[in-house]
């Protein structure tokens, strides 16, 4: 009763990765893993239904709770925030003028930024946070003690502690997923290409494209050009591996404008000089993703897939500030 | 009704080809989110997103264009839009528009000198009516319910009375209204068969239609049409409306400059449109946009209906429909002149067009039916048929309930205790029942009515005063099954079962073919003639090893063998029918449903077209002909020979989709010139585009080389229909049956002078423009929840993400009454009042109709006093009453107040 099963007819969103078959005889990368390159998001907002299905196919495949509560009031928002048993929030904004001549409903889905310096595995003193060989940041429930220290480095207010572990937890980009070839849930169920899945370097060259593509529409229709990614280059948290097409300020969404880490309250004293720091800093801003990108590509390459995981934070060498 | 087929007329794939998509009647982005993956490629890809709704809904959100229109105001706003596009510049210099008009539509028909338009005034017929209206006389049923009625002769083609028979509306298809259809009369005797082809033969008219090519005749279709159109101006439709003309305008050049040769846009559309008293004629005049757009029959063009509900299409192709039986024939009905099969076929039968070969489909559909029994000699079965006797719809239904004329009631399905209208009225009549069946996967407001009812807990009825039986029956899944599903574009889609049903849940067929069986063993040996037809009814399929894996459910029918007599099968040797051409008159096959011949042309899985899962290559096709199976014959746009020229030619490189060529092969014949293409050709493959009919020619030879709409007995699409409506030839403006304003267009003639109305107990309407409930009340799905929410309600991931009913209200309104966001507001309408959350939004917005403020308030229907998040039900507040084609509820748009609770 042999039904020829083939992949569907519909199409995978524009950019999404294919799963890539492990070289034959690799004892390190696991069947049918993706590549260990930087991957991540790409979040259209303008093309976001606010359908949510992100949100329950996220619950569904990280099998969190449900947390019944009253109406909120706030748009059709009842999540009303990440924490640690909604990995996936869609925002509501309405904008609209007294006589309506002017509106607009902007919706976004949020997550976890999986920021290239990320405050959380900076602050965490049990080593529970670790960077990827997708260069993702995972929580590992296990090791978490539940200090809440990373709750407060993270400046999107992405972590909270899930009421069921009582850990810290957030978004893992569907760790286990990627190690199977699988898209992350949220990507995969997302009807409108809204949220993309892949490499960073593909993602960035789809979002750049879509921005030309809107800002060449608007300039034909007489409107202003209006959009922008957000956190898609390094000049915030040395990049976002989930970045954002946006179409107003990031306050508006609830995004920070700039964003730091915990460690630049420091005193600028300790093994390198502020001079250096300056120096590192300039030389990051140029070019470090792209250096990164090429590391992993070239660690990749190499079979050198699992390395760079596993608490082992591969931008650590060259920036010599995380950790 | 003006195409030809009640069916999207493409896939929601092909809207991705779209360079303008205008949503209207649906909140498309919220209540179809899988299929407006499409809409939102083509925005990807540039094209233009319109909506045009009461409410900024998600949908507005991601369109490039929203148009705020009054809940039921959609034919003044489309009419509009049609009188802009005809009078147009682009529209009468590019050659494009007036060849397709002319060519294949009947623009260029003349009327017969008697039709009168609503806008002819005479000292007979009075403004808003068409001629031929009349009181309407009750049938023995009693419940059709129509506050007039329209003899329709005058609306017919010129000498030449065209017909559409059967197909027609569902209320003329049962036999409540009659309709001039252009058969012959009681009187006249037609010959006997099989075979039946001299009897369609003789069917014919004797003379031709008569057309005017130029479209300049003053009774030619184009010109009735441009002058019914004619005081749709920006400023009359924006009075009706409350859109800004100029936002009308922008609307209509964004369709007009994305449609032509190298251009098509399309129009989707949902239950927005249908649930009004005039819903049918408002697809009618999107029908008409998109012909004299040029858009139908076209990659990324036609009119997309979206089924709100997996496999709401398939359950009007095989049905539940009380007036029509497999593939769109009609239901043997004691209200027309159904005495045999030669009677029935004489009467629905259309001498031209592919609807010539009903005598096929019906006789193969009777052997379907009895099998065996079925010969030649007891006219196949035809006396055993049930045969129905007036509107057997669900409104009608549950008034006959409450009278106590029904006496039992299967829910499989369905939760009318929250989903039908005026559901307190509804619940009632359950109460009503000796007994009530209720199949689902919870035990539903409808199976909990007698002990959980609002009416109940509140004492206004006892629970010893309920005398219904109730039995709770627990459903299988959908993915706890094999079988298929019948989507939005006709398409077919096998399902494998996931996983086992839980405990004793059985699914839908396992429990109707036992309740079968069950029931032919209690008829066993009955010699009453009424027990007959089901003593000799054809039920068997008891699951075949060889074909059904094995199964968690025991005794799970084949579904399988359920398909065969879908498919068809030769009644002497069992082997499947390729196809519904090869059906034949004489009983020689068998085919329960005509349409759907050619699905599974072998036995076994692996002959199912329908769980064929072969998409396209890169780059291929785009039709992925080898992903299911859509009917008729697998074609994915219907009316694909208008994506050709008259010459057969493709209109342009970038909208090539079917198109004639002269050097090719034609399988069939072995001779050069076939129809080709990238779909599968809904045309006679080997009929040359300069074909013309000889006189005396039935069936499709009776329709010439540019006739596209091959189910219409003319081949053209109708921007005028002469027969088959109940409510008039053309769309007019009316307003809903409760409706705040006058209607500006015709003060003297408000609503819809042939709607249907039930005048009981229990079901009050406000009156014209009553101050006691001064706003329109809309009611739709949210994305989060399903329907009744059976299906969403119960589960906690969907629960928490709209836990509870809201009313939705503008912060002016609020502001009137004085309510905050959030705070608990009381809606009352004529049949009752609930109370729920304000939710107080801009979304939400003032109009100025008839120079009055006019607000919206709206509501989803979700909730319901059983699941994990309850809430009143907003069915309580809505009212009985119907369109008068197809008897529809009047769910988006009625009246009601608002005050702080």
């Amino acid at each position: 009763m042999a039904i020829p099963m083939q992949a569907t007819p519909v199409a995978t969103p524009t950019g999404a990765a294919q799963p890539i078959e492990p070289a034959a005889g690799s004892a390190l990368t696991p069947p049918g893993a993706f590549d260990a390159v930087p991957m991540g998001f790409f979040t259209d907002t303008t093309v976001c239904i606010g359908c949510k299905a992100c949100e329950v196919a996220c619950k569904n495949w990280n099998g969190l709770p449900a947390d019944v509560v009253a109406l909120s009031g706030n748009s059709y928002d009842n999540t009303l925030h990440l924490n640690g048993e909604n990995w996936r929030h869609v925002q509501f904004i309405e904008q609209f003028s007294d006589d309506r001549a002017d509106g607009r409903w902007l919706m976004m889905s949020d997550v976890c930024k999986h920021c290239v310096h990320a405050g959380c595995l900076e602050v965490c003193p049990t080593g529970a946070i670790i960077r990827t060989e997708y260069d993702t940041v995972v929580i590992q429930a296990d090791v978490c003690n539940g200090c809440r220290d990373c709750i407060a480095a993270c400046p999107f207010g992405v972590i909270e502690i899930n009421p069921v572990s009582k850990t810290a937890m957030k978004c893992t980009l569907c760790y286990d997923r990627l190690q199977s070839g699988l898209q992350p849930a949220c990507s995969a169920a997302c009807p409108t290409a809204s949220i993309r899945f892949g490499t960073i370097q593909e993602l960035q060259e789809a979002a750049t494209a879509r921005v030309e593509q809107l800002n060449a529409q608007a300039r034909d229709a007489g409107r202003p050009e209006d959009a922008y990614l957000y956190g898609a280059d390094d000049s915030l948290l040395g990049g976002l591996n989930s970045f954002y097409l946006l179409v107003d300020r990031p306050e508006v969404y609830h995004l920070p404008a700039t964003a730091k880490l915990p460690s630049q309250d420091l005193p600028a004293a300790s093994a390198l000089g502020v001079g250096g720091a300056i120096g590192l800093a300039a030389l990051g801003a140029v070019s470090f993703r792209k250096r990164r990108m090429d590391s992993f590509a070239e660690a990749a390459r190499d079979g050198r897939g699992e390395e760079g995981g596993r608490g082992e934070d591969r931008g650590e060498e060259a920036m010599g500030e995380e950790r | 009704m003006r195409l030809g087929r009640g069916a999207a007329t493409a896939f929601p794939g092909s809207l991705v080809h779209s360079n303008a998509i205008l949503i209207e009647g649906s909140n498309m982005a919220e209540c179809h989110p899988v299929a407006f993956r499409w809409a939102m490629q083509a925005k990807l890809n540039g094209a233009k997103i319109i909506h045009a709704d009461p409410r900024f809904t998600r949908t507005s959100a991601v369109a490039d264009l929203y148009a705020p229109i009054r809940a039921g105001s959609d034919i003044a706003f489309l009419g509009g839009i049609i009188n802009h596009v005809i009078n147009s510049e682009r529209w009468n210099t590019e050659p494009f528009f007036k060849e397709y008009v002319a060519t294949y539509t009947n623009a260029a028909t003349i009327i017969n000198p008697d039709f009168l338009d609503t806008e002819d005034e005479t000292a007979d017929k009075p403004l808003g009516v068409f001629s031929g209206l009349g009181p309407y006389k009750e049938g023995p049923w009693g419940l059709n319910g129509f506050v007039g009625q329209y003899a329709n002769a005058s609306w017919q083609y010129d000498r030449a009375p065209v017909g559409d028979q059967g197909r027609t509306a569902a209320t003329a298809q049962s036999g409540e209204q009659p309709v001039e259809s252009g058969q012959p009369g009681e009187e006249d005797p037609v010959p006997a068969g099989p075979p039946y082809d001299a009897l369609v033969r003789d069917l014919l008219p004797d003379n031709p239609a008569r057309r005017d090519e130029t479209l300049e005749d003053p009774r030619c279709v184009f010109q009735l049409m441009k002058k019914h159109f004619a005081r749709y101006t920006p400023e009359l439709v924006s009075e009706i409306t409350g859109c800004p003309p100029e936002r009308m305008i922008e609307v209509a050049e964004t369709l007009l400059t994305n449609s032509g040769p190298d251009r098509t846009s399309a129009i989707c559309y949902a239950v927005g449109w249908t649930q009004h008293t005039y819903g049918v004629q408002m697809i009618g005049t999107a029908a008409t946009l998109q012909l004299i757009l040029g858009n139908i029959g076209r990659p990324g063009g036609g009119i997309i209906a979206l089924r709100g509900h997996a496999t709401i299409q398939g359950s009007t192709d095989v049905p539940t429909l009380y007036h029509s039986i497999h593939g769109y024939m009609p239901a043997p009905t004691v209200l027309k002149d159904h005495n045999s099969v030669e009677a029935y076929l004489k009467a629905e039968t259309l001498p031209t067009s592919y609807w010539a070969n009903m005598p096929k489909f019906f006789v193969s559909y009777l052997k379907s039916m009895y099998g065996d029994a079925a010969t030649a000699e007891n006219d196949f079965g035809f006396a055993w048929h049930p045969r129905i006797s007036g509107d057997h719809s669900h409104m009608p239904m549950f008034i006959a309930m409450t009278e106590g004329r029904v006496r039992g009631m299967f829910a499989m399905g369905q939760n009318p205790a929250v989903g039908g209208q005026n559901a307190r009225y509804q619940r009632m009549a359950l109460g009503k029942l000796d007994w009530l069946v209720v199949k689902d996967n919870f035990e539903t407001e409808t199976a909990a009515f007698w002990y959980k009812a609002p009416e109940v807990v509140d004492g206004t009825i006892a629970v010893e005063d309920i005398q219904t039986e109730v039995f709770f029956f627990p459903s299988a899944q959908v993915a706890e099954m094999d079988g298929t599903f019948t989507n939005t574009q006709r398409l077919i889609k096998y399902h494998h079962k996931a996983v086992d049903p839980p405990g004793d849940a059985r699914s839908d067929i396992w429990f109707t073919y036992h309740l079968g069986k069950r029931l032919k063993a209690l008829y066993e040996g009955s010699a009453e003639e009424r027990d007959q037809g089901f003593l000799n009814l054809t039920w068997d399929y008891d699951p075949d090893p060889e074909e059904v894996e094995p199964w968690a459910i025991e005794d799970e029918p084949s579904v399988l063998k359920i398909m065969r007599e879908i498919n068809g099968y030769d009644s002497a040797t069992g082997e499947h029918l390729p196809g519904f051409a090869a059906l034949k008159d004489d009983g020689s096959t068998t085919c329960a449903s005509w349409i759907y011949s050619g699905i599974m042309p072998g036995p076994g899985l692996e002959n199912l077209k329908a769980a064929s899962r072969v998409p396209d290559p890169e780059g291929g096709g785009a039709a992925n002909l080898g992903w299911g199976f859509a009917w008729p014959a697998n074609r994915r746009i219907i009316y694909n020979r208008a994506s050709a020229r008259p010459d057969g030619t493709p209109w342009s490189e970038e909208k090539a989709w079917v198109y004639w060529d002269p050097e090719k092969i034609n399988p069939a014949t072995d001779e050069p010139g076939v129809w080709t293409g990238r779909d599968v050709p809904d045309f006679a493959a080997g009929k040359a585009p300069d074909y013309e009919p000889e006189p005396g020619a039935i069936g499709l030879d009776a329709l010439s080389g540019t006739d596209p709409f091959i189910m219409k007995a003319d081949g053209k699409g109708w921007l005028y229909t002469p027969t088959g409506l109940v409510d008039g030839p053309l769309p007019t403006h009316y307003e809903p049956m409760e409706s705040p304003a006058p209607n500006v267009l015709y003060p003297d003639q408000r609503t819809n002078p042939v709607l249907k109305a039930w005048n009981v107990d229990g079901n009050p309407t406000a009156e014209p423009a009553d101050p006691a409930f001064p706003h329109v009340l809309t009611t739709y799905r949210l994305t989060e929840h399903h329907l009744s929410g059976v299906m969403s309600r119960w589960l906690p991931w969907l629960a928490e993400l709209q836990p509870e009913l809201f009313v939705e209200i503008s912060p002016e309104l609020a502001g009137e009454i004085g309510v905050a966001n959030t705070e608990v507001v009381r809606v009352l309408t004529p049949r009752g009042d609930i109370t729920a959350k304000a939710l107080v939004t801009r979304r939400m917005r003032p109009m100025t109709v008839a120079g009055k403020t006019i607000h919206h308030v709206g509501m989803p229907w979700h909730w319901g006093y059983q699941g994990l998040v309850t809430g009143a039900v907003t069915n309580d507040l809505s009212l009985l009453v119907g369109d008068p084609n197809v008897t529809i509820h009047e769910g988006k748009a009625f009246v009601c107040n608002v005050e702080k609770a």
